[in-house]
């Protein structure tokens, strides 16, 4: 396999490889790193990748565990990534100060969400993947997926009706 | 109506059970511009979904420099081998020419010449000697002087 061929076979899961590590590891930068590591070692993989079903679960599997990996030794050397020190390097959305402020929020309630099910968030809500994909992904049933979304989402939306209420009374 | 449906869709999805196209329908009533007053508190949640999904990497994923180094070291080490066993040949070999010479050189067929360059080599070993011998003269000087003056 030649860098082209790898590069079009990347392609289209990237950013979704990204995201996710963006998810985990809060900070831009960290996110970039990661996907680079997991990209690397994909290709250093590429003599046998035909072995694997699909080439995105496990990309997305290795990101997965790299970021979490990336997390236990941070924690284990007792520095947690502070979310307001990073700041994103894209220019911001020309939303409406109020709207972008209460996406904030969101992305904050979700962050504060355990990272089982932040992943699953991240896959369902945002990366629209199928449940047999995120099975592959995760390596949980179809069944457990739904439990634990359900569960996410529950959370997000009482959080988000606490801060909503917040500003009315 | 429509209420109707989108809160349906809207408890399917919190109890994890709704379709991915499902789920789209969603997003696409929660970004319109006209949502019931009672759902507007879903709005942040769906509307960050869709955002979160425009961002990109920005960074270029460098696959060339690991692999490429590995190509270079190892052109590199061959290099290096070459070379070396190059220079350790060519070495040699001028080494080995003037051995074969020298021992040409110091042989003579006729045995007259051979005493004349004896000769000629002793000579010039003894008069380097003779060198030493002078120096030693003072210290002969020396041992006179002392005995000069401590008598014994």
């Amino acid at each position: 396999m030649n860098q082209n061929v790898f590069i079009e076979l990347i392609n289209p899961f990237k950013d979704k490889v990204f995201r996710l590590a963006k998810r985990l590891l809060t900070s831009t930068e960290e996110a970039e790193d990661a996907t680079q590591e997991v990209m690397v070692k994909l290709w250093n993989k590429k003599e046998n990748l035909d072995s694997y079903g699909s080439v995105e679960a496990l990309a997305m599997t290795m990101t997965k565990n790299y970021c979490l990996d990336q997390l236990k030794s941070k924690r284990a050397g007792n520095l947690k990534i502070v979310h307001s020190n990073y700041t994103d390097r894209e220019p911001q959305l020309d939303k409406k100060l109020e709207d972008s402020d209460s996406l904030e929020w969101v992305e904050k309630i979700i962050s504060q969400l355990p990272e089982q099910l932040q992943i699953l968030i991240q896959l369902r809500d945002v990366e629209q993947y199928e449940f047999d994909e995120i099975a592959k992904i995760v390596n949980m049933n179809e069944t457990a997926i739904r439990v634990a979304l359900s569960r996410a989402r529950k959370k997000i939306r009482e959080s988000m009706l606490n801060t909503h209420r917040y500003g009315i009374q | 109506m429509e209420f109707n449906k989108i809160e349906d869709i809207l408890e399917k999805y919190f109890q994890g059970e709704t379709t991915i196209a499902e789920e789209k329908e969603l997003k696409d009533y929660f970004s319109s511009p006209n949502v019931a007053q009672h759902l507007e508190q879903y709005k942040p949640m769906f509307g960050y979904f869709s955002q979160v999904k425009e961002q990109k990497s920005t960074h270029p994923i460098p696959l060339k420099t690991k692999k490429r180094n590995v190509a270079w070291l190892s052109i590199a080490a061959s290099v290096v081998v070459l070379l070396g066993v190059g220079t350790y040949f060519y070495v040699s070999e001028k080494n080995a020419a003037p051995v074969v010479a020298q021992s040409e050189l110091g042989t003579y067929d006729d045995p007259e010449e051979a005493l004349a360059a004896t000769q000629k080599a002793l000579a010039l070993l003894s008069s380097n000697v003779n060198v030493g011998i002078e120096s030693v003269q003072y210290i002969k000087e020396y041992e006179q002087s002392k005995n000069k003056i401590f008598k014994q």
